[in-house]
C-alpha cells in the first residue's frame, strides 16, 4: 500500500491531462453550443474552424519566429493568437455574410444549414490543406515544464514523478480567462444579454427592437475566437493535423449534447465529462492500482478497460446515453 | 424521362466517351465502375434524404460494414486461427450480446429506483469485466497464430456474390441500432449519432485483427463469378486468338474486358436497383414517406407512426449502401480500412445527391455518375491543369507548393459546387416531381 505514490500517479497520468484536454473541448463545445443557440443549427463545421484558426495563427507564428521575435518562456503562438482571431471572424463573418445569411432570411429548416455548413466544411478544409498541408505541424516553443517529473520527485522524495507541461497549465488559465471573460459579457453587457433574448426567443426579442445582423456577426466573432483558441491550445498540447480537428467534431459534438445543447454552462460541463471519461477510460491502470493493492496481488495486466485507439467510441458512448436516458442533456438544452 | 434528363444523361455519355477517346479508355472503364457504384449508394442515401428528409453522414460506415461482409464470407478460411480461438471470440461476442439483452430487459422490468440503479450498474460492470474474461485470450489466441500472414479467423470462402447481399443486412442491423437510437429526436442527432458510429465502424476495421487484419489490411479476396482474371485471359488461346483477329494487343483488351464485365453487372445491378426504387416512390409506401418528410405533424395526426417508418426508410437506405460498400471490395480485392475516409465515402456520396436532385431516383444516378467523374478526372488531370496554371511562375517553392497541392483542390471545389447548388438550384439537376 502505497497510497501518496498511487495519487501522484493518478494526477500525473489522468488528471492533468485530462484537465487539459477537457478545457480544450469546452472551448470548443461553447462555439458549437453557442451557433445552436442563436443561429439554431448544428456547425458541422466547427472542427475546421478550429484548424483554419490555428494554421492562421501557426504561419503568423513562425513569421515572428523569423522575425526573431520570442515571448519568453511562453509560447510565441500566443502572441500570434489575436491574429489568428481576427483572420478567422473575417472569414466567419464573411462566410455568413454570403452563405449562411440568405438560408437565414428564409428561415430554412435546421437540416438545410447542416447540409449548408458541410459545405463550408468542404471550403474550410480545402482552404487549410491546401495552404499548409496534410502534415503535422508542432508549433510550441518557450519553456516546455512548469514542473518537470525529476523536480517533483526531488522536492518530494516519492517514487513516482508529477511533470506540468506548460501548454497544460497555460491551457488552464487561458481557458478560464476566456469562460470568465465569455460569461460576463452575456450576463452583463447590453449585447450579451440581447444575444440571450435572441436565443431564447427570436420574435419576442426582434419585437423589442434587436437588431438580428448585430447578434449574429458578435455570435460569430465570438464563436471565431472561442474556436482559433481551441484549436491553438490543442494544437500546442499536442499537435496539429487538419484531419485530427476534424476528428475533434465528434467529442466536441458529445460535449456539447452532454451538457444541454445551446446552454454554455452545459459546454463547459460537457467538456469535461467527455475528456475524463475517455481518459478513465483508455488509461492503462496497472500502475495505480499496484500501488494500492498488497504486492502479491499486484496485476499482471495493464488493467486498461479500451485501448486508446477506441476513444472516440468513448464520446459516441456518452453520446448514446444521453440521447437514450436524458435528451435534453445535464443542463436542459434546448428541445430534445 | 422527359427531353431536358434525355440530354443531361446524352451529355454524361459523352463525358465518358471523351475521357476514353482523349485519354484512354481503361481510365474511362474505371471511372465509370466507381461511378456506377456512388450511384447505388447515392440511390441509397436518396432514400433516406430525397425521400424521408433523413440527415446520415454516416455513409462511410456502411460502406465499409459491406466492405467486412465481403472478407467474412468469401476470404479463404484460416482453420488454424478458428481452432485456436474461433469458438471462444464467438463465445465472448455472444456473451456480449446477452449482457446487454439482459440489461435493457431488468431496466424495463424493473421500478425506477436505487434497486434499479444498483442492479444495472452490477450487471453492466460485471457483464463488461466478464466478456473481457472470456474474449481477450481467445483474442490473443486468434492473433498469435501466423501474424504476419493470418492473425485473423478468415471467412467462409464462399463465392464473392453472396456477400453483397450479407452487406447490406450487415449495414441494415447497424442502422437499425443507431436509427432506434437517435431517430424520434432533434433532426440533428441522427446526423451526430451517424457520423461517431462510422467513425467507430473504421476504428474496429483497423484495431480488431482477428476480424479482418486490421491494418495489416486483407489482400486477395476472389473476385465476383464471371469476371475473369487477367492472367488468365492472356493465357486463353480463344482470347488470344480474338485479339489477334482485330489486331488488339492482349495485355490492354485483357484488362479493358474485366473492367467492362464489372461495369456491366454494376450496371445491371443499379438497374434493378432504380427500378425498385422507382417503384417504392410512385406508390402508396413513396407518397407517405413524402408527405412525413414535407410535414410530420399532419402526417402524423393522420395516423402515421412517423418514428417507424424513418426507421424503415433509414435500414432499407443503409442497406443499399451497404450492399454498393460489399460491390466496391469485391471489386478492387482487398479491404484496407485506412482508405475509407469520410470526405469520400460520406460527403462525396451527399453531393451526388444534392447536385443530381435530392427526391429523384434518376438525379442521384445522374449525380453519382458525374460527380464520380470529376472526382476521379480530377485526380489523374490536377496536376497537370495546375502545371499548366503555374506555368508562367518562376520555379520556387511556391510553384512547387501549389502543384504538390493540387489532389486538395478537390476538397474545396466540392465544397464550393456544393454551395453554390444548394443556393442558386437546390433542387439539383433533376428536380423532384
Amino acid at each position: 500500500m502505497d497510497i501518496l505514490n498511487a495519487i501522484v500517479a493518478f494526477l500525473n497520468f489522468v488528471v492533468v491531462p485530462a484537465t487539459a484536454y477537457g478545457a480544450q473541448l469546452a472551448l470548443g463545445a461553447l462555439g458549437a453550443t453557442l451557433v445552436y443557440g442563436i443561429l439554431r443549427f448544428s456547425n458541422f463545421a466547427q472542427g475546421d474552424t478550429m484548424a483554419f484558426g490555428t494554421m492562421v495563427t501557426i504561419l503568423f507564428t513562425w513569421w515572428l519566429q523569423s522575425m526573431g521575435v520570442h515571448f519568453g518562456p511562453l509560447p510565441t503562438a500566443l502572441l500570434a493568437l489575436p491574429v489568428g482571431i481576427a483572420v478567422t471572424a473575417a472569414l466567419l463573418l464573411l462566410t455568413d455574410r454570403f452563405v449562411y445569411r440568405f438560408y437565414r432570411k428564409q428561415k430554412a429548416a435546421p437540416t438545410i444549414l447542416v447540409i449548408v455548413s458541410l459545405g463550408v466544411m468542404f471550403v474550410m478544409n480545402g482552404i487549410t490543406r491546401l495552404i499548409i498541408g496534410v502534415e503535422e505541424q508542432n508549433f510550441a516553443d518557450g519553456e516546455r515544464f512548469l514542473m518537470t517529473a525529476g523536480e517533483f520527485k526531488q522536492w518530494t522524495g516519492l517514487d513516482e514523478g508529477l511533470a506540468i507541461k506548460s501548454t497544460q497549465a497555460i491551457t488552464l488559465v487561458t481557458a478560464v480567462i476566456v469562460v470568465v471573460w465569455l460569461f460576463w459579457f452575456l450576463q452583463k453587457t447590453r449585447t450579451g444579454k440581447s444575444m440571450r433574448a435572441f436565443s431564447d426567443n427570436e420574435d419576442l426579442a426582434l419585437l423589442s427592437g434587436i437588431n438580428p445582423n448585430r447578434v449574429v456577426n458578435v455570435t460569430w466573432i465570438i464563436v471565431a475566437a472561442l474556436a482559433t483558441i481551441a484549436g491553438v491550445l490543442y494544437g500546442l498540447d499536442k499537435s496539429f493535423k487538419p484531419f485530427t480537428y476534424f476528428q475533434l467534431l465528434l467529442p466536441i459534438f458529445a460535449a456539447a449534447v452532454v451538457g444541454g445543447l445551446g446552454n454554455p454552462i452545459g459546454a463547459i460541463a460537457g467538456g469535461f465529462v467527455v475528456a475524463y471519461s475517455e481518459v478513465f477510460v483508455t488509461y492503462a491502470w496497472k500502475k495505480v492500482v499496484g500501488y494500492l493493492v498488497p504486492e502479491a496481488y499486484a496485476p499482471d495486466t495493464l488493467i486498461q478497460l479500451l485501448s486508446t485507439d477506441y476513444k472516440l467510441a468513448v464520446s459516441f458512448i456518452i453520446l448514446i446515453i444521453v440521447l437514450l436516458f436524458m435528451p435534453t442533456g445535464l443542463f436542459k438544452g434546448k428541445s430534445g | 424521362m422527359n427531353k431536358r434528363n434525355l440530354i443531361l444523361f446524352g451529355l454524361l455519355v459523352m463525358l465518358y466517351v471523351a475521357t476514353g477517346y482523349f485519354q484512354s479508355w481503361n481510365l474511362a472503364l474505371n471511372i465509370l465502375t466507381v461511378g456506377l457504384l456512388s450511384s447505388i449508394m447515392a440511390l441509397g442515401v436518396n432514400m433516406q434524404w430525397g425521400y424521408a428528409g433523413l440527415f446520415n453522414t454516416g455513409i462511410m460506415g456502411f460502406v465499409a460494414l459491406g466492405g467486412l461482409a465481403v472478407v467474412l464470407t468469401s476470404s479463404a478460411p484460416v482453420p488454424e486461427g478458428w481452432a485456436a480461438g474461433g469458438w471462444g471470440v464467438m463465445a465472448g461476442l455472444a456473451f456480449g450480446v446477452l449482457v446487454i439483452a439482459v440489461s435493457t430487459f431488468t431496466y424495463k422490468h424493473l421500478d425506477k429506483g436505487r434497486t434499479r440503479n444498483i442492479v444495472m450498474f452490477v450487471l453492466l460492470v460485471g457483464g463488461f469485466f466478464a466478456y473481457r474474461a472470456i474474449f481477450d485470450p481467445a483474442v490473443d489466441a486468434v492473433e498469435s497464430f501466423n501474424p504476419a500472414t493470418a492473425g485473423n479467423m478468415g471467412g467462409l470462402g464462399l463465392p464473392s456474390i453472396l456477400a453483397w447481399p450479407v452487406g447490406g443486412f450487415m449495414a441494415a442491423i447497424a442502422a437499425w441500432a443507431i436509427g432506434k437510437i437517435a431517430l424520434g429526436l432533434r433532426s440533428d442527432y441522427l446526423a451526430i449519432a451517424t457520423l461517431g458510429i462510422a467513425e467507430i465502424i473504421i476504428a474496429v476495421l483497423k484495431n480488431e485483427d482477428w476480424l479482418a487484419r486490421g491494418v495489416k489490411n486483407i489482400i486477395d479476396l476472389p473476385r465476383p463469378w464471371p469476371v475473369p482474371y487477367e492472367v488468365n485471359l492472356q493465357q486463353s488461346a480463344a482470347f488470344l486468338e480474338w485479339t489477334a483477329q482485330y489486331g488488339f494487343d492482349p495485355v490492354t483488351t485483357s484488362s479493358i474486358v474485366v473492367k467492362l464485365l464489372y461495369a456491366l453487372i454494376f450496371g445491371v445491378v443499379l438497374v434493378i436497383v432504380v427500378w425498385m426504387s422507382e417503384l417504392a416512390l410512385n406508390s402508396p409506401w413513396g407518397r407517405m414517406m413524402r408527405s412525413i418528410r414535407d410535414n410530420e405533424v399532419a402526417a402524423e395526426a393522420m395516423g402515421k407512426d412517423v418514428t417507424r417508418r424513418h426507421l424503415q426508410v433509414f435500414v432499407i437506405g443503409s442497406a443499399v449502401v451497404g450492399f454498393a460498400g460489399a460491390m466496391m471490395t469485391s471489386m478492387d480485392g482487398q479491404l484496407t480500412p485506412g482508405t475509407y475516409n469520410p470526405l469520400r465515402f460520406t460527403f462525396l456520396i451527399w453531393v451526388m445527391v444534392i447536385v443530381g436532385g435530392s427526391g429523384n431516383n434518376w438525379g442521384a444516378v445522374l449525380g453519382g455518375l458525374l460527380i464520380g467523374w470529376l472526382w476521379l478526372i480530377v485526380e489523374s488531370l490536377g496536376p497537370g491543369v495546375m502545371s499548366v496554371l503555374t506555368y508562367g511562375m518562376g520555379d520556387g517553392w511556391l510553384k512547387a507548393h501549389l502543384i504538390e497541392s493540387a489532389p486538395h483542390m478537390r476538397l474545396l471545389t466540392l465544397g464550393v459546387i456544393l454551395l453554390l447548388v444548394l443556393r442558386f438550384s437546390p433542387r439539383g439537376l433533376i428536380p423532384e416531381k
